[in-house]
Order: C-alpha cells, then sequence, then structure tokens
C-alpha cells in the first residue's frame, strides 16, 4: 500500500536525526509501515476522537483524524430553541469552559437584537470570561502534564479549578453547566460575598501557578518532551486559520480582546502573551502566562465593577423582571410571561450576522441568521477546536508516537465543540 | 462485613503475651477464621475494588475527572484504579452522550470486558438522551446495552456518581455470585424498544427501509477472539 | 476595503450590504473564484476563519435554495469580510477553496456532509462528522430534527450475549 509521506515541516532537531526529506520518500514505497488506531476510546485523547496513524517504526508518516464520534445535532437544535433556550446547548459545546460559550452567544444574539448590555453586566460577564479562561488553561495544561507523567501538576490544578467551580456554583446555582446568561442581562446578580470569592481566589492562585511552574517550565523530562515538537510556522498558522493561543505561540499576535475590544476589555490593563518558535512548549509557555493575565484582568474588575441593574432595560422594561416583581405585581407577571413564551419577546430583524469573543481556545463565533422570529432560523458556531484539530494531520509527520499526546493535549481539542 | 473480631474476646487473643490462639468454645474454631459462603466471599472482594473503565465521551467525563482527583477522591471507595482497557475492568461508566456512530465503539467495548461486569449510565444523556433529542444521539443506551444504575443530573455531580458506585457496591453485595449466575437469567433486554413510535412513523416518510440489525456473529458469545484472551 | 474598485475588478457583479459591523459581498457562483483569489492575493485577506452554509428554505422572500457564506480576515488590518454565494439544487456545486486556504479541508466537508454541496477540486470531500452510511444530510430543512431512525438502528445486547 503506497503512502506519501507529506512533510509539512522542515525537519527539527529532533527529527533530523531519523528521518530527512529523502529517507521519508523511501518509507513511503516501502511495505514495513504499520497502521495503528489510535482511538476513539484512548486515555491520551482525553476526549472521543479518533486517529489512524501510518507508522514507520516508531515515527509517524501519515496521521488521518477521524471524528464524528460525539456529533450531537448543536446546530439542528439551534433552529428550534430560542435565544433564551439555546444558551443551555451552547453550555455543553466547549463543557470545559461552559461560561465562555453562552458569553460568546448572548454576545453575538444582543449584537443581532441591538441590545446594548448595562456597565454591570459588562464587568460581570469579562470576570466569569476570564475565570472561564483559567478554568480551560488549567485542565489543558494540567491534562497535557498528566499525559507526560506529571501527575501532580495535574492536582494541583484541579483544586484550582474546584474553587472556580465553586464561584461559579455561588453566583449561578449550578456548578457546571450554569446557563447563567440571559439576553440583556444575566440570570442574577452578584453579591459582595461573591466579590469576597473571587478576590480571595484572584489572591491566592499566583502561588499555586508559580509552583506549578516551578514543576514544569524547567523540568527536563517535560521540556523534553514539548520542546521542539508539533512546530506550526507562523505561515501555516494563518492559512490553515488557527487562533487564540495556538496562533500566539506561533507568532500571530491576533487577540479579539485587544482587537474588537468587547465587554469592558477596552478599560482593562493587560498584555498579550505571544511566542515565536510555534511547537508544544510555546503553547504552554503562552497558556500559562496569559492565566497571569487573566488575574491581573480580574483584579482590576472585580474593584471596578460597577453598581446598578445587571439586567437591561428595553421600553421602560428589564429584561427579564426581578422575582419579587414576578411574584408580588401582576404587571411583573405578565411581562415575565411575555418575555418567556415562545412566541412573543423579542423584535428580532431579518438580517443575518457573524459576531466572536476570544474564548478560551480562540476565535469562538456565532453566524445566525434571522427570519424575525424569535430563534434563529440558523444557528452557526464556528468552533475553534474544529479549526485546530484540521492542523493535526499536517503537524504530526515526522515525529514520534509518543510525541501524539504532547501534540493531541497542546491543541486542546474538546470533542463536543470539535463534532457539535 | 464479618471481619471485625468478636467483641470483648478479639482483643485479648491478639496481645503478645498470649501464644495459645483464641478458640471459640461454640464452634471450635480459632479466632482468625470465619465461616460464610463463597458467594459472600467473593462478592465482598469485587465490591471493594471495582475496576472502572471510564467511557467518557463528553462533559460528565469532565466531573469523572473531577471525582477522581483532589477534593473527591474515588480512591476511598476502591474504585480509582481506571483501567482504559476493557480486558482488565469490571465496571463500565458511560459518562456522556453516545452518538450513533460512538453506539457501535461502546457494544464492542461492552462485550470485550471479561464477566463478572456492571454498568454505570452516568448523566442525563446517556440515560435517556437528555437534552439532545436529535437525529444523532442515542436516546439511552440501555435501549441497546445492559445497564444496572442510572445517575442521573446533568452532569451528575461528584457526590451523586460517588453515591452511585456505593449502591454499585451493595448491588455487587447482595446479588453477586462466584459464577455469575445472577446474570444468566437476565436474557431480555430491560431497556425500551429501540424505535419508538414516532420515530416509526417518521421512517415510513422517508420511504428508508430499516430493519434492526442483528449482532454480526464475530461479537456473539464463544467467538474465541472475545473471550480467549481476556 | 475599496468596494467600487473591487467591483470594477469583477465587472460589476458584486453586491454589497452591511448590517451593525458585518460587511457583506454577495457574489454569483461563477465569479467566487476570482472574488476570492483576489482577496486573497491582493488585498491581504490571508485567513479563512469559517465557511459555512445555510438552507434557505423556508426562508421569508428567499429565492435561491442554499447560501454558502465565507468568513475571511485580513490579520494585518483587523478587517474582517463575509462573502456569501447562492446555489441551487440539482447537485449545488461550487470550486473548493482548498487551494488559497487550508483551513477549506475540513470546513467543505463538513458543508458536504450537513448540506449536501459538493465542491470540485477538493482533495478529500468525504463525510466528517455523520457516519459514511448515513444517507441524507442532516442540517438541510426538510430533514426532521429527530432524524428518521438512524439513531436507534443498531442490535440489541442482553446480558445473555455479553
Amino acid at each position: 500500500m503506497p503512502v506519501v509521506a507529506s512533510s509539512l515541516h522542515p525537519a527539527t532537531s529532533r527529527n533530523a536525526a531519523g528521518g530527512s526529506a529523502s529517507s521519508h520518500a523511501e518509507a513511503a514505497n516501502s511495505e514495513y509501515l504499520w497502521t495503528l488506531n489510535f482511538g476513539p476510546q484512548h486515555p491520551a485523547t482525553h476526549t472521543t476522537l479518533r486517529l489512524v496513524l501510518t507508522l514507520d517504526g516508531e515515527k509517524v508518516v501519515k496521521a488521518e483524524p477521524d471524528i464524528g464520534y460525539l456529533h450531537s445535532g448543536f446546530e439542528k437544535l439551534g433552529e428550534s430553541l430560542d435565544f433564551n433556550q439555546y444558551v443551555t446547548i451552547v453550555d455543553r459545546m466547549n463543557y470545559i469552559s461552559p461560561l465562555a460559550n453562552e458569553i460568546a452567544w448572548h454576545h453575538t444574539v444582543e449584537k443581532l437584537l441591538g441590545i446594548e448590555i448595562t456597565p454591570r453586566c459588562t464587568y460581570l460577564r469579562t470576570i466569569l470570561a476570564e475565570l472561564m479562561r483559567l478554568h480551560d488553561h488549567l485542565l489543558c495544561v494540567g491534562a497535557v502534564a498528566l499525559d507526560l507523567g506529571a501527575f501532580t501538576a495535574f492536582l494541583y490544578f484541579f483544586q484550582q479549578r474546584e474553587l472556580i467551580y465553586d464561584i461559579v456554583e455561588y453566583a449561578s446555582g449550578q456548578r457546571f453547566h450554569t446557563s447563567y446568561t440571559r439576553v440583556g442581562g444575566v440570570l442574577f446578580d452578584v453579591n459582595n460575598l461573591w466579590a469576597d470569592k473571587v478576590r480571595s481566589f484572584a489572591k491566592n492562585f499566583p502561588k499555586i501557578h508559580s509552583e506549578v511552574d516551578r514543576l514544569l517550565t524547567k523540568n527536563r523530562i517535560f521540556v523534553d518532551r514539548v520542546k521542539g515538537v508539533g512546530v506550526l510556522s507562523r505561515e501555516d498558522a494563518i492559512n490553515m486559520g488557527c487562533t487564540g493561543p495556538i496562533a500566539r505561540a506561533s507568532g500571530v499576535v491576533r487577540d479579539l480582546r485587544k482587537d474588537e475590544p468587547y465587554l469592558a476589555y477596552a478599560d482593562l490593563d493587560f498584555k498579550i502573551a505571544a511566542s515565536k518558535n510555534g511547537d508544544c512548549y510555546a503553547r504552554y509557555l503562552v497558556r500559562m502566562q496569559e492565566m497571569l493575565e487573566s488575574i491581573k484582568i480580574i483584579n482590576q474588575a472585580i474593584e471596578n465593577i460597577p453598581a446598578g441593574p445587571v439586567n437591561v432595560e428595553l421600553e421602560g422594561k428589564s429584561v427579564l423582571p426581578s422575582k419579587p416583581a414576578v411574584y408580588r405585581s401582576i404587571e411583573g407577571l405578565i411581562h415575565h410571561f411575555e418575555m418567556i413564551m415562545p412566541n412573543r419577546g423579542f423584535k428580532v430583524p431579518v438580517e443575518e450576522l457573524y459576531a466572536c469573543t476570544e474564548s478560551p481556545n480562540g476565535e469562538l463565533g456565532f453566524y445566525i441568521v434571522a427570519d424575525g422570529e424569535p430563534r434563529a432560523y440558523r444557528a452557526r458556531c464556528r468552533p475553534p477546536s474544529f479549526i485546530h484539530f484540521a492542523t493535526f494531520q499536517h503537524l504530526m509527520p515526522g515525529y514520534m508516537l509518543s510525541d501524539v499526546p504532547a501534540i493531541l493535549g497542546s491543541l486542546n481539542i474538546i470533542a463536543a465543540e470539535l463534532d457539535r | 462485613m464479618a471481619i471485625a473480631q468478636p467483641p470483648g474476646s478479639g482483643g485479648a487473643s491478639a496481645t503478645p503475651g498470649s501464644s495459645a490462639p483464641f478458640v471459640n468454645p461454640q464452634k471450635g474454631l480459632p479466632d482468625n477464621v470465619f465461616l460464610t459462603t463463597l458467594n459472600a466471599a467473593s462478592s465482598w472482594a469485587r465490591k471493594n475494588s471495582l475496576w472502572p473503565m471510564p467511557f467518557a465521551t463528553a462533559c460528565c467525563g469532565i466531573e469523572l475527572m473531577a471525582t477522581a482527583s483532589s477534593r473527591h477522591d474515588l480512591a476511598r471507595f476502591g474504585a480509582e484504579v481506571m483501567r482504559f482497557s476493557p480486558r482488565q475492568c469490571d465496571l463500565m461508566i458511560v459518562a456522556g452522550r453516545v452518538a450513533m456512530k460512538m453506539m457501535p465503539v461502546l457494544q464492542r467495548i461492552w462485550l470485550q470486558m471479561p464477566e463478572p461486569k456492571w454498568c454505570i449510565s452516568m448523566g442525563a444523556c446517556a440515560c435517556t438522551g437528555g437534552v439532545f433529542d436529535t437525529y444523532a444521539v442515542v436516546q439511552g443506551i440501555d435501549r441497546f446495552i445492559p445497564v444496572d444504575l442510572y445517575v442521573p443530573g446533568c452532569p451528575p455531580r461528584p457526590e451523586q456518581l460517588i453515591a452511585g458506585i456505593m449502591q454499585i457496591q451493595d448491588l455487587v453485595q447482595k446479588t453477586g455470585t462466584m459464577q455469575g449466575t445472577e446474570f444468566q437469567y437476565r436474557t431480555r433486554p430491560t431497556g425500551p424498544a429501540p424505535f419508538d413510535a414516532d420515530e416509526i412513523i417518521r421512517i415510513r416518510e422517508g420511504q428508508m427501509q430499516l430493519t434492526p440489525l442483528e449482532l454480526p456473529a464475530s461479537l456473539k458469545r464463544g467467538n474465541p477472539a472475545l473471550e480467549g484472551s481476556a | 476595503m475599496d468596494f467600487a474598485a473591487l467591483n470594477e475588478h469583477l465587472g460589476g457583479v458584486l453586491k454589497s450590504e452591511s448590517f451593525r459591523d458585518n460587511t457583506r459581498l454577495i457574489v454569483p457562483a461563477a465569479q467566487l473564484d476570482d472574488l476570492m483569489s483576489h482577496l486573497k492575493h491582493h488585498l491581504g485577506f490571508d485567513m479563512l476563519s469559517d465557511v459555512t452554509c445555510c438552507d434557505y428554505l423556508e426562508y421569508p422572500g428567499a429565492t435561491d435554495r442554499y447560501g454558502v457564506i465565507y468568513v475571511v480576515v485580513n490579520t494585518k488590518t483587523r478587517e474582517r469580510l463575509v462573502v456569501k454565494t447562492f446555489v441551487n439544487d440539482p447537485s449545488p456545486t461550487l470550486p473548493s477553496m482548498y487551494r488559497h486556504w487550508k483551513t477549506a479541508d475540513w470546513t467543505e466537508r463538513e458543508v458536504y456532509d450537513l448540506f449536501g454541496i459538493h465542491f470540485t477540486g477538493h482533495p478529500n470531500l468525504q463525510r466528517i462528522l455523520c457516519p459514511p452510511e448515513f444517507e441524507s444530510h442532516a442540517l438541510r430543512k426538510d430533514y426532521p430534527l429527530k432524524g428518521r431512525g438512524e439513531r436507534h438502528n443498531f442490535p440489541v445486547i442482553t446480558r445473555a450475549e455479553s
């Protein structure tokens, strides 16, 4: 079976010894290639995906991803649920940072409907979005470390994730899939106790971060496994549509928080972490640095969170009336009823719109086609995992089988977002 | 379990000074021997070292990870040894929704697990399809594989999963037998019928010919490839 | 981006719309490749952010069935542009954008899988999300949300078999 070896990248120091372009061509013509099926139920994938690897000894000659093992029809569901109901489904898309998806979805819907959210809500969502960035990076870095043998870092980081769960649960009542945002606001307002929780988390987090930093960043076992592995050049990163930490690790300094400031990012002072190397180590470093920047953002936002209503007022009425108003007055009850009934509610234009936010994994965009009904006619999600995983087949050839978990982990593929 | 020594007498016999073993005058047996049935003893051993096979597909998988890691620590129940090879496991935890492309994989992995084995369906999606009532998601894995325990929630909290594992331990202790005879009589599917009534109408509308498939011969009982290399 | 110059370059077939901060170019399917190639090589739109599709079967006032949507980004000027083109039954076909942007590899496969639009020149146009034996195109409006029984077409395993 002839297999065409496609080596996209110049040989790095690591694989230069074992294989050059000529030996790849030689291997392609030979009969001794092995085919290894990797997944769909494999611990190193962390999610549900399958790879068919063609091996020359231990070197990967060709990698063919096979996805769709978690395809659940998210976009079809979006056509039958209204803008507030669909947030429960969006939650389950990138399930390691659920609130980031909710914020992206309602950011798009509010843009479509022309709703300006209140300053308090803006800041609240900014804090939540940054907590979710931590949430995502903690699992991603922890899981890469776990796959490469550093179990301690995983446990340290998972403990911090539990603290974020506590914060989110205090605000929304749910620890995992919060369904917290609503069109024009959020479900409940937060109080001072919540702010104290966030402050104490932000105060203690850098200590754990530096401990893990000392465990991993200069650890020779870890560095040897990730440095120079999975190199993605700047041109390829742009050509393949990479965004977020993966693009920034390859030198594409592009961050929607700075480029098209949404929420409260224009008022806050933070830096963008980037690197030129484009390997797994650079992606790890970018994520580690972004966590510290997120803490900086949270510290500024929590001190400056304005008072006032958290839900927007439309024609003198807030988008969702407060519960006391619903229970104690007939107007409030009617208003609540009108917002909740599926055929009442928002005035939706017959238009279509693409809007995106910088989710922890990259550019998370939604393309909504609206036909005047209070639900989307088409709710397309631009999932960063899907775009990033498409690079895998170009990244993998030339590296060893043992580099698969490192590259896969550093791309941070979430199957529910990948397959939708 | 009956491993505790008889009150009052056991402490004395274990002291270094007494050389002769304590003999229960009523039974004529030494104190470190106790009587039970083989079934109870094997079930006791099995229930305290359940090795889960985490079939984690989606969000519930993250809660499964949370259950196994720092705060909740599944090791307290002897069930922390996650084995990703089905040959080494006796408790399958299906965490997350199972799409139509994944169902054959799930069935194959279930068949590869050696007896005795139990199955936990974790989360609303695995139990009933949950919010995903769509063309691609199987509406409950119990339509196609046997399930012993359902853990509801979307996703269930780690405490809920731990409660589920403790119930499986109870189940193993109460019904388990050495030879696995408790499974032999469960020849009928326990879940709902594969096709719903409204689904049959849609199949006719689409003029498609769908008949429930037979299990391929390679996966049926008695196939040496499945049973030999356990 | 200078719309007038671009329109002149393509012979006046472009239409431009804008809504909120989105700029949309609507181009006939025949000129799509010219436009995209010009955008990539002369106007600096070096990133293809997304390819998607919408089935306008039940849309009020729609004249064409499928609208294929490309989102392109200029990473230097941070400009974003939505390019839209329409195709119709039977055999909706478009040129593949794979030779300009590698992003098109999987995104076009997804559009093919869920809407049944063929992309000529695509290196590997196969189903990507649904299993290969799946017959319909799931996101078309004439396909029911709950499917036609494909999700339950499996053998049943009992304790006797296992």
